[in-house]
């Protein structure tokens, strides 16, 4: 058991979970007060558009990929969300397929063409920004009601963000790490050549995963509009460091298909507490980033730390 | 037909070819008005994006998966950093200068500890250290409102018959670099680990000394941009640096730089630079709204790539 | 009874070349049901080619191919092998490190869905790793990339056995007991008698030869792209075995060169390596002027002693003993060597950028010099120096790989099998070019898989397993020898 315990396997697996766990603990300590409903709701309220963005980069980082473009898409989303959607829903929501199928055919065009996902989702990013702009040229809108009252739900005993964390961390996890396709779908950032001689077709193993990525990214979207209730094409720049962040810090690697769903919520439920725990601490939230950075690398350290004892 | 096959094999032709295109729509469509002044603006603007593109250039050379993502918290550092330290005064130039520089290497250095030490992706590591220098920057430069040295001013928005003095200046140090590209042991080592990081090796390149320069080469510039840039626009500001990010790897690759290492390209990243900024002056002019510019800047990017990127051959 | 039912495999005159390189010329193989084959050859004589068209990945480009009774010539892929219930392990691992045994084992089954697929795929693996591998301590749920080396080898295996849908004809097993001890090599040779007493078939290729002539029904020896022996296994004795391996055509000229006349003992010692298995019956030395040789099957360490000495003497360190310079001649031309995107002339010149600068910059004079001397004294075969590299056939890439080295200040110089798949012209070129210099007080470190290129080696150690297990001087040389060293009596 003690073994178990020290195993390198186990020490990266225990280290998402850990430092949000120490993290935690430290912002208990520096301010009771926050150890409340109202307290841990507060806190964790942008977990949840962060979580699901986080999710969506983790899609795209399990097949070797990375996504320059994923905060410009939230905002699109979520322009979206707060004019089309709110005023002809048919309408917003044909659009957000359509923001789906785009993301699908990026996957096909970068596995056809065998192109750098980096300066494809680069040039996308403008692409997204630009269309956001063209719906919402100036910060406004309204989210639809229901996505409000969807993200300010009152649950009982634990606040929404947690509970909606746990819900997208499980569901990720069965669909990517417990579905018999979701195997494929990581064997092919662990080892594409093998399954390709499996007989796999890598290319909609890209379109599927590009898809998924989609596929949060609008759910990442809709949860942000329903937080902040209007929406602005920049409204979620910052998400594209935030995603890659929030996936490192889960566990997961950049390259081979070594991901965690659950560790990527955690690293984006981490990322978000560091704000927090800043301003409990009445550390000017100029620090906010930067502290975000010291966990990132930090974290990184460790897990460089463990590997060597491995290796 | 062989014209063709030459042109598609010197990418960075295009840059220029499309540069002069969108020159000439927005002349034709303005019946000639003003179009002298728009290349004075374009040489003006594309100045800073050539400065951090060259270094970015370098980065990107060395092969998949090196990528410098400082540099627009560097621009933001080294700006705030030299606007403080000279505080308006021409005496404190020298000083000033100096600490940008010192900025620079402090990052260049960072960034290349983290990826050789700690064994991170470049991309992450840039990434991660970004977020330290950004905030360094926001807290220092808190509420900073600081007039750049008169002479710095001057300096860097100084024009001789419609061309700016800081665009001569940055044309001769792309002309420089070039050299360095092509004609140091420096630049060839670069091209090699570009191509075959392993084969550079064991053809007897010190590999990890030379992208420890390159990452050292690449914040340097970004600081050195920052400096301009605060003289250039009246002072520092955090975020002045933001769109450079995007700027400076969208201008390496439609310059005929190619991500897949190895290949690279000086001139290309001024035809790139001056084609950008023309191509946004061609979509104003012909009265497109902001969305468009920027729809229309990131398909060219994705059409370049596409155009370009199939016909290397990819590791 | 029909044909498909004792016939899986029957090629008839199979050819594969690539470019000038003759992989298979002209094979005839049968496999029938129940019966085990041994298949041996030494490096390059086409065994992996041979294993890669049987497979699907590879389609050759001459010859037919009957599988089961049908004619499938030209529409034999990946596909149809696992259609025909041929399966096959190769050397490479072909697991996705970063999945659990189970999820490896499903990648390999489509029909391995729905609910359960991870208990039912968990079953069938560990079934199968228990039939074959008793006491293997190997959890369903361990993650791949976590396992060592040899458990990873007797997953790869077992789930080659595993069926789900289609049954299994035949399971080409390729060095399957290079990672593995050698009881658990025993428990898959015996598996493997099993299962062919059950009506399977097997093809087995492995370098020690004991497991060959113990369990194979039949054995067939390869050299050269050809079949030159197809025998029952009880017609063969180690011996025999070893000496229908051997080469026929010796290249005369160069066995019967004189041994140089190189006094080890008034030569100053420049090199003094030692393994990393520290099971080195010798140390390797090497002193100024002489060529030394690596000699064994291929990967045995051989290249793993060169990258030490090259890493010793590139950063420094005093992991080896070297006193010089050094330079090393690639044979993976395409990983390891040639830059693709440079003319000849630059891919000769990188190694010595450092002496063709003039005034700070490299002077394309000197580099354009170096182009044309070399081409002169190599005989590289171009129009134009300034063309692509990849413009030249593979010989001429090499010959401008040796050029990149002897074109250079280093006194040592590392070859790692540079002469695989060059013609015998530009072979006989680059050995006299080797001796001058050697004349010269150059050394040489030359490890090779071509028995005849020993014979130009002044001294020639032989590897197994990584480490040095004989030491031959130019007099005591001799195929036999070489053979007997690389080759374990048993496992």
């Amino acid at each position: 058991m003690r073994a178990y315990l020290t195993s390198p396997r186990f020490l990266r697996a225990a280290l998402p979970a850990a430092s949000f766990a120490i993290l935690l603990a430290a912002i208990f300590y520096v301010q009771p007060r926050a150890m409340s409903y109202f307290g841990m709701n507060l806190m964790l309220q942008y977990t949840v558009p962060i979580a699901l963005a986080t999710i969506a980069q983790m899609f795209i980082i399990t097949v070797n990929d990375l996504d320059l473009s994923i905060g410009p898409f939230v905002g699109l989303t979520a322009c979206i969300g707060a004019t089309l959607l709110a005023d002809t829903p048919v309408l917003g929501l044909l659009a957000l397929l359509a923001c789906i199928a785009a993301y699908a055919a990026l996957g096909a065009l970068i596995h056809w063409r065998n192109l750098p996902s980096l300066v494809v989702t680069l040039g996308m990013s403008f692409v997204w920004l630009g269309i956001a702009v063209l719906i919402l040229p100036t910060p406004g809108g309204t989210a639809p009601g229901w996505v409000k009252a969807i993200v300010g739900l009152k649950t009982p005993l634990v606040p929404f963000p947690i509970i909606a964390a746990i819900v997208i961390g499980i569901v990720v996890h069965v669909a990517l790490m417990t579905s018999s396709y979701g195997a494929v779908l990581r064997g092919a950032g662990g080892n594409p050549r093998a399954i390709g001689r499996a007989g796999w077709s890598l290319l909609k193993i890209k379109m599927v995963m590009y898809a998924a990525a989609g596929f949060f990214g609008v759910l990442s979207g809709l949860s942000l509009i329903g937080l902040t209730s209007a929406a602005d094409a920049h409204i979620a720049d910052r998400y594209t460091l935030y995603a890659i962040a929030g996936v490192i810090l889960g566990g997961g690697e950049f390259v081979g298909g070594r991901v965690s769903p659950i560790g990527a919520v955690i690293g984006a439920m981490t990322l978000t507490l560091t704000g927090s725990f800043l301003t409990f601490l009445k550390i000017s939230p100029d620090w906010q980033i930067g502290a975000q950075g010291g966990i990132l690398i930090i974290v990184l350290a460790l897990r460089a730390l463990i590997n060597r004892r491995e290796g | 037909m062989s014209v063709i096959r030459v042109l598609s094999g010197r990418a960075w032709v295009w840059s220029f070819l499309g540069m002069f295109l969108v020159w000439l729509v927005t002349a034709v469509y303005t019946g000639g008005k003003g179009s002298a002044d728009v290349i004075t603006a374009a040489l003006s603007f594309a100045t800073f994006t050539v400065i951090v593109g060259i270094g970015q250039m370098f980065v990107i050379t060395t092969g998949p998966g090196n990528v410098d993502l400082s540099i627009p918290s560097t621009i933001a550092l080294s700006g705030a950093v030299a606007m403080k330290l000279m505080g308006s005064s021409n005496d404190m130039l020298a000083i000033g200068l100096a600490a940008s520089l010192g900025c620079g290497l402090a990052v260049g250095i960072f960034n290349y500890l983290l990826i050789r030490v700690l064994r991170i992706p470049p991309i992450i590591a840039t990434l991660s250290s970004s977020f330290l220098i950004l905030s360094t920057a926001i807290a220092y430069g808190r509420g900073l409102k600081i007039k750049p040295p008169p002479m710095l001013a001057e300096f860097t928005t100084a024009q001789v018959g419609g061309v700016p003095i800081l665009a001569i200046v940055i044309i001769l140090f792309a002309i420089l670099m070039s050299v360095v590209l092509n004609r140091t042991v420096y630049g060839r080592s670069v091209l090699a680990i570009g191509q075959n990081m392993r084969a550079a090796w064991l053809a007897g390149i010190n590999v990890e000394r030379i992208r420890f320069m390159t990452y050292v080469l690449s914040a340097l510039l970004a600081a050195i941009c920052g400096f301009l840039l605060s003289g250039f626009s009246g002072g520092a500001s955090l975020n002045m640096g933001q769109e450079y990010l995007l700027a400076s790897i969208a201008v390496v690759v439609i310059g005929g730089t190619s991500v897949a290492g190895g290949k690279a390209n000086v001139p290309g990243i001024w035809g790139a630079a001056m084609f950008m900024f023309l191509l946004v002056t061609m979509l104003n002019t012909l009265g497109a709204s902001a969305g468009i510019r920027l729809i229309m800047t990131g398909l060219i990017i994705v059409a370049v790539i596409t155009i370009a990127g199939g016909d290397e051959p990819q590791r | 009874m029909t044909a498909s039912d004792t016939n899986i495999v029957t090629l008839e005159n199979v050819a594969k070349h690539f470019g000038a390189v003759r992989a298979l010329d002209g094979v005839d193989l049968k496999v029938d049901a129940g019966e085990c084959l041994g298949l041996v050859g030494h490096n390059g004589a086409g065994k992996s080619t041979l294993m890669h068209v049987l497979a699907g990945t590879l389609s050759p480009g001459a010859g037919s191919m009957g599988i089961r009774g049908h004619d499938l010539t030209g529409s034999y892929n990946v596909t149809a092998a696992g259609e025909n219930g041929i399966r096959c392990v190769f050397q490479e691992l072909s697991l996705c490190p970063n999945l659990t045994v189970a999820e490896n084992a499903r990648i390999f089954h489509p029909s391995l869905t729905g609910w359960g697929w991870k208990r039912r795929a968990g079953a069938m693996i560990r079934d199968k790793l228990d039939e074959i591998f008793p006491g293997h301590g190997i959890h369903a749920d361990d993650v791949v990339g976590d396992l060592s080396i040899g458990k990873r080898q007797m997953v790869e295996i077992a789930r080659a056995f595993t069926t789900t849908d289609t049954p299994l004809h035949l399971v080409i097993l390729d060095e399957p007991t290079s990672s593995l001890d050698a009881h658990t090599s025993k428990q898959l040779l015996d598996f493997v008698r099993k299962a062919v007493g059950e009506g399977q078939s097997c093809i087995l290729i492995s370098h020690v030869l004991g497991e060959i002539l113990t369990y194979s029904d039949r054995i067939v020896v390869m050299k050269d792209g050809l079949v030159v022996a197809s025998r029952a296994g009880s017609d063969f004795t180690r011996d025999t075995l070893v000496a229908a391996m051997g080469n026929v055509v010796e290249m005369e000229e160069i066995k019967e060169r004189e041994a140089r006349d190189v006094n080890r003992d008034h030569a100053p010692l420049v090199i003094e390596a030692r393994s990393d298995t520290g099971q080195d019956s010798v140390p390797f030395v090497a002193h100024k002027g002489e060529i030394v040789g690596l000699a064994g099957l291929a990967s045995h360490g051989q290249t793993a002693m060169l990258l030490k000495i090259y890493d010793a003497a590139m950063r420094g360190r005093n992991t080896a003993t070297v006193s010089g310079p050094v330079a090393l001649v690639a044979g993976d031309r395409q990983t390891d060597g040639v830059f693709h995107l440079w003319s000849i002339a630059r891919n000769i010149g990188v190694r010595s950028l450092r002496n063709m600068v003039r005034n700070g910059l490299i002077d394309p004079a000197a580099e354009a010099e170096m182009g044309r001397e070399w081409q002169e004294r190599i005989k590289i075969k171009a129009p134009d120096m300034n063309d692509n590299i990849l413009s030249l056939s593979g010989g001429n890439q090499q010959k401008a790989l040796f050029a990149r080295a002897l074109a250079s200040d280093a006194e040592i110089i590392l070859m790692d099998d540079p002469m695989r798949g060059v013609d015998v012209g530009t072979k006989l070129e680059v050995y006299d070019l080797i001796r001058a210099e050697a004349q010269k007080g150059r050394t040489f470190l030359w490890y090779t898989t071509e028995m005849d290129e020993l014979y130009n080696c002044d001294h020639t150690y032989v590897f197994r397993d990584g480490a040095i297990v004989a030491d031959l001087s130019r007099g005591d040389l001799s195929e036999e020898k070489v053979l007997q060293s690389s080759f374990k009596a048993s496992a």
